[in-house]
C-alpha cells in the first residue's frame, strides 16, 4: 500500500517533468509560422460548444446550493445581510474557477485525450506529418491555445450564473432584490479578488489543454491506449489544477500582505 | 491481368541498368531492449514493384517509417531519390515527401473531415510551391475518379466501408502525383474480393502514373500478383531476395514457411 503510494507520487513527478518538456515544445512551436488560425477558431468554438451548458448548469446549482447551505449559519450570527458578500467572494475567488476548471477537465481534457489518442493509434498523426503539416502545430498548439483562451470566458459566464443562483435564493428567502444583491456583491469585490482569480483561469485552461494533448499525443498503441489516455487525462489534469490553484493562492496571498 | 505479367517480364530484363530510387543500407533500430531491425538492406529501382514480406511484428512498418522519416533509425544509410533522409531539415523533407505517397495500414483517414477535406489536406502545404489553383475540386475529383469513388466526395470516413476507406486513402496518396508509393499492408483487414480490387487498382495506378512502389504485405496472393521482386524480412534482416517464382521453389525452411498454406 505504502509502496504503491510512493510509486504513484514518483510517477506523478516523472510525468510532471515530461509535461514541462511538452510545454516547452508548445512554446517553441507556437511562435513559429505558419499559424493555423482557422483551426484555432474551430477549436475555440468546439471547446465552448462542448462545455458551455455543462458549466452553466453546474455553476448555477453551486450558487444555489452554496447560498442555501450557508444561510442558516449566517442567520445564527445575525449576518444574513452579509450573504451576498460571502457567496460572491467565495464564488469569484475560488469556487467558480475551480469548479468550471474541473468540469472542463472532465469534458475537454478527456475529449482531447481520446481524440488525439485515437488519431495516434490509427496513424492519422503520422499521415499529417507525412503530408507536410506539422501535427504538433495543427493539433496541439491550436487546442492548447483554444482552452487557454476559452476557459476564462467560461469561468466568467459560470461565475455569473452561480451568482444568479445565489441571488435567486436571497430573493425568495430573504426578500433581497436583484439590484441590491448584485450591488452588494460588486461593492464587496475588489481588484485584488478579480485579477488573481482571472489570471489563474488562464493557467487552468492552459493545463487542461496541455495535459489532454500530452496524454493523447503520446497514447500507447492499441484501442486500450485510447481509453487510458482519456481517463488519465482527467485524473492528471485535476491534480495539476489543484497544484496550480495552491500556487496561485499562495502567490496572491503574498501580494495581499505587501 | 495477363498484360500486366508481360510488362513485368520486360522490366525484369532491364532491371540491372535502372536507376536506384530508394537505397537502404545496414538499417538498425531497437526499441528498448527489443532489436527490430538488425542490418536491413533494400534497393528499389525506378518503375519497379518491390514487395517486402515478413511476419506480423517483424518490423516492416518500422522499416517503412524510417524510410519516410517518421522514425529515427539507430544507424544506417537511407536515401530516397539521392537525398539522404538524415541530412534533410523539415522543409526539404516535406518537399521530398510530396513526391512520396504513403498508404497507411489502417487507411488513416482523418475522421473529423469529409472525403474532400481529406484529399485537400496534403495540398495545403504545397499549394504555393506547386502553383496549384485555389479551386482544388477538379484535382480532388480526378483522384477520386481514379479509384472509382467520385460520388463519395462529401461523405465522412465513418460512412464508408473498409474497402472504400482504403480507396479514398489511396486517392489521397495520389493527389500530389507522387513518384514513389509506399504501401503498408494495402490489403490487411479486407475481404478477399475487396483485396483483389485494391490490388488491381494498385496495378492500374502503376500503369497510369508510372510510379515505383514499395509494398509491404504478408498476403502471399497479393505478393504473387504485384511483385517484380520480393524481399523476405526475417529476424531484422533481408533474409531472402528474388522473384516470386525463385522464392517459392526455395528449400530454406524459413522461406518455405512463408508460402505454406
Ligand atoms: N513506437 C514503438 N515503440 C516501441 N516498440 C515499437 C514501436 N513501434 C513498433 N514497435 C515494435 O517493433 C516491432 C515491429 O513492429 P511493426 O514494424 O509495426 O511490425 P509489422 O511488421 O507487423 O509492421 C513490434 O514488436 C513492435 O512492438
Ligand atoms: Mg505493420
Amino acid at each position: 500500500m505504502a509502496l504503491k503510494f510512493t510509486r504513484n507520487i514518483r510517477q506523478f513527478f516523472i510525468e510532471l517533468g515530461e509535461l514541462s518538456y511538452f510545454a516547452g515544445r508548445f512554446f517553441r512551436e507556437s511562435v513559429k509560422p505558419p499559424f493555423e488560425f482557422k483551426e484555432l477558431l474551430r477549436q475555440c468554438y468546439q471547446m465552448g460548444n462542448r462545455s458551455l451548458v455543462l458549466v452553466l448548469v453546474t455553476s448555477f446549482i453551486i450558487g444555489l446550493v452554496l447560498d442555501l447551505q450557508s444561510r442558516p449559519t449566517m442567520e445564527q450570527f445575525g449576518a444574513v445581510s452579509m450573504m451576498p458578500n460571502m457567496v460572491g467572494i467565495s464564488i469569484v475567488r475560488e469556487l467558480g474557477p475551480v469548479i468550471t476548471a474541473l468540469v472542463c477537465a472532465g469534458r475537454i481534457a478527456s475529449g482531447i485525450g481520446a481524440e488525439l489518442g485515437s488519431m495516434r493509434v490509427t496513424e492519422q498523426i503520422d499521415a499529417m506529418e507525412v503530408s507536410g503539416t506539422n501535427p504538433f502545430k495543427y493539433l496541439v498548439v491550436t487546442r492548447v491555445m483554444a482552452t487557454t483562451l476559452m476557459l476564462p470566458l467560461l469561468v466568467i459566464l459560470g461565475d455569473g450564473l452561480a451568482l444568479y443562483g445565489s441571488a435567486l435564493v436571497e430573493y425568495f428567502k430573504g426578500a433581497v432584490s436583484f439590484e441590491l444583491y448584485f450591488n452588494t456583491v460588486f461593492n464587496a469585490l475588489s481588484y485584488g479578488d478579480l485579477i488573481p482569480a482571472t489570471v489563474k483561469t488562464f493557467f487552468f485552461g492552459f493545463a487542461i489543454g496541455l495535459v489532454g494533448c500530452y496524454k493523447g499525443y503520446y497514447c500507447k498503441k492499441g484501442t486500450a491506449g485510447v481509453g487510458i489516455a482519456a481517463n488519465t487525462a482527467v485524473v492528471f489534469t485535476s491534480m495539476v489544477l489543484f497544484v496550480i490553484d495552491f500556487v496561485a493562492v499562495f502567490i496572491s496571498d503574498i501580494f495581499y500582505e505587501l | 491481368m495477363k498484360k500486366q505479367e508481360n510488362i513485368t517480364t520486360i522490366k525484369k530484363d532491364s532491371r540491372t541498368e535502372r536507376e536506384v530510387i530508394i537505397d537502404i543500407r545496414d538499417l538498425y533500430k531497437s526499441f528498448g531492449k527489443v532489436r527490430v531491425l538488425n542490418g536491413f538492406n533494400l534497393r528499389l529501382h525506378k518503375g519497379e514493384n518491390l514487395v517486402v514480406m515478413g511476419k506480423s511484428g517483424s518490423g516492416k512498418s518500422v522499416m517503412i517509417k524510417c524510410l519516410i522519416g517518421l522514425i529515427k533509425p539507430d544507424s544506417g544509410y537511407i536515401s530516397v531519390m539521392n537525398n539522404e533522409i538524415k541530412t534533410l531539415n523539415r522543409d526539404t523533407l516535406d518537399i521530398l515527401r510530396s513526391d512520396i505517397g504513403f498508404l497507411f495500414q489502417g487507411s488513416a483517414l482523418y475522421d473529423s473531415m469529409t472525403v474532400r477535406e481529406n484529399l485537400e489536406f496534403p495540398m495545403r502545404r504545397h499549394k504555393k510551391r506547386l502553383g496549384l489553383v485555389s479551386d482544388t475540386t477538379p484535382m480532388v475529383l480526378e483522384a477520386l475518379e481514379s479509384v472509382g469513388l467520385a460520388h463519395a466526395i462529401d461523405l465522412m470516413p465513418a460512412e464508408l466501408s473498409g474497402g472504400m476507406k482504403r480507396r479514398v486513402a489511396l486517392a489521397r496518396t495520389l493527389i500530389l502525383k507522387p513518384k514513389i508509393i509506399l504501401y503498408d499492408e494495402p490489403t490487411s483487414g479486407l475481404d478477399p474480393i475487396t483485396s483483389k480490387e485494391i490490388i488491381e487498382l494498385m496495378l492500374s495506378i502503376q500503369a497510369k502514373y508510372g510510379t515505383s512502389s514499395l509494398i509491404i504485405t504478408h498476403d502471399v496472393d497479393c505478393a504473387r500478383v504485384i511483385s517484380d521482386r520480393m524481399i523476405l524480412l526475417v529476424d531484422g534482416i533481408n533474409y531472402a531476395e528474388g522473384t516470386y517464382e525463385e522464392l517459392i521453389t526455395s528449400t530454406d525452411p524459413k522461406v518455405e514457411a512463408f508460402f505454406k498454406k
